[in-house]
């Protein structure tokens, strides 16, 4: 029996699978989307797969640039990015959290000098890739829920 | 040839927190500032940072740390500018901290800073070419008396592995007693902390010490913990630190060192403080054998001259 897709192929854009289950709407957050864009954009929330249930966006016409796959691997570590191009995937890559974290994500310490108006970037050193742990490169600390802190 | 090498590493460096140093560095450290004893005192005097100018910017208020960072250059032939009240700097108009780092750093050789801001020593270090000292940077690190800390029960114990030592008081918010308790886990330290439930030590600590494989126990229970320990090192309930006064209230004066308590500890047990002390060690204390805390205090120069001229250059 040919499996039924649940949203329709694309023709080009960006296919972001295996996303953490019940993630999807935070991965469109960080995305910008849909302010940041306005392209067709087509959500799956817990989809059946092999490993388990697993979250799909499939955005038209919008190949991610490589800063946006990094703000997605910090809610998803285990999604990979499918370039389509003309309906084929052009390119595909699983998402990888860089040894560190600048500008993505804002410090949870009120009083960390990167909340201060001083003219810093947030910068964050990542300690664990998956499940992704990171510490304010400034303070030390660790923010609890990375996915309400992305900026 | 390795202690040499050490050595050269520490030219030019920032002291921002003490994880950013291995436990050979910081013996390296502890082993110079030995050295430095009689010069500490004014028994023996060379002016190996002469012509040299320290930066000493304290944004918040501090008595034994500036004076020993002060004394420490005096006392190594060098000279010290800045301020210790930020209301007489351009801070007041508005200025940040990097703007004000960065005339720190074309006026002098060395920068000491202490900010209510945590994270503020590690900007500073981006800012400056010239070595930054971090003397305390809000609730975060203050590894100078970190180091002086250990440098104390090194001295008075001969060694530091397997010592047990409780860290009592403020757990939560004492800027101390987190690089404390992180150093002291390199050392494979037996560690106690006893503090109030709303004080307790946060985990963030706790696993750091795991990850050192030290297994640190928390209790509240301090006449217990106390009976074989070896040394009791307190801290004050910071009310600076505080995010409101009804919090501070209800745990101050939650636990106080006298006589009466210390009848149940070993005799060669030694207390220290980071003091100032407001009412956790009661002044009786101060005769007894077991209090360290003012030697403790006057450590800071021995070490503090060693990092100044560690970082600066020039050798006793």
């Amino acid at each position: 029996m040919k499996k039924e897709l649940k949203i329709p192929r694309i023709k080009d854009g960006t296919v972001i699978d295996h996303i953490t289950a019940g993630n999807a709407v935070k991965v469109l957050h960080i995305l910008g989307i849909p302010r940041s864009t306005s392209s067709i954009v087509s959500v799956a929330i817990n989809v059946k797969s092999k490993l388990g249930k697993k979250d799909i966006v499939k955005v038209e016409n919008r190949e991610l640039d490589p800063q946006e796959v990094d703000k997605i691997a910090l809610i998803a570590p285990k999604a990979t990015i499918n370039i389509i191009r003309d309906y084929e995937v052009a390119k595909k890559h699983k998402v990888e959290l860089p040894n560190e974290i600048v500008g993505i994500v804002s410090c949870s310490n009120p009083t960390c000098v990167s909340n201060a108006n001083e003219p810093v970037t947030s910068r964050f050193k990542v300690i664990k890739k998956d499940p992704p742990r990171i510490k304010c490169y400034y303070c030390e600390r660790e923010p609890e829920d990375i996915s309400d802190r992305i900026i | 040839m390795l202690l040499f090498l050490i050595r050269m590493k520490f030219k030019g460096k920032d002291i921002i927190s003490i994880k950013d140093f291995t436990k050979n560095e910081i013996s390296y450290i502890l082993d110079y500032a030995e050295e430095m004893i009689p010069y500490a005192k004014g028994d023996k005097y060379k002016d190996i940072l002469k012509g040299k100018v320290l930066s000493s910017l304290f944004f918040e208020p501090s008595t034994r740390t500036r004076l020993s960072f002060e004394s420490s250059m005096n006392r190594l032939g060098g000279r010290v500018i800045g301020f210790s009240d930020p209301s007489g700097t351009s801070q007041k108009k508005g200025e940040s901290l990097a703007d004000t780092i960065r005339m720190a750093d074309s006026y002098s050789d060395a920068i000491v800073i202490r900010h209510p801001h945590e994270g503020a020593a590690r900007l500073a270090a981006e800012f400056a070419d010239i070595p930054v000292i971090n003397a305390g940077d809000g609730a975060g690190r203050h590894p100078t008396q970190c180091l002086l800390d250990l440098f104390t029960i090194r001295k008075e114990k001969k060694r530091i592995e397997n010592k047990k030592i409780i860290l009592l008081g403020d757990l939560k918010y004492g800027r101390t007693v987190h690089s404390i308790a992180y150093a002291l886990a390199i050392y494979k330290a037996e560690l106690t902390f006893v503090s109030p439930i709303s004080l307790k030590m946060p985990n963030e600590v706790i696993n750091e010490c795991k990850d050192l494989g030290v297994e640190p126990v928390s209790t509240s229970n301090l006449e217990k913990a106390i009976k074989d320990a070896d040394v009791l090192y307190v801290t004050r309930i910071q009310k600076e630190r505080f995010p409101d006064a009804e919090e501070y209230n209800r745990v101050v004066g939650s636990y106080k060192v006298n006589n009466e308590l210390l009848k149940n500890a070993k005799d060669e047990l030694i207390i220290m403080h980071p003091l100032p002390r407001v009412t956790e060690i009661d002044p009786e204390v101060d005769k007894t054998h077991h209090a360290l805390y003012f030697k403790q205090a006057f450590n800071g120069v021995p070490v503090r001259m060693a990092l100044l001229s560690l970082v600066i250059g020039g050798s006793i």
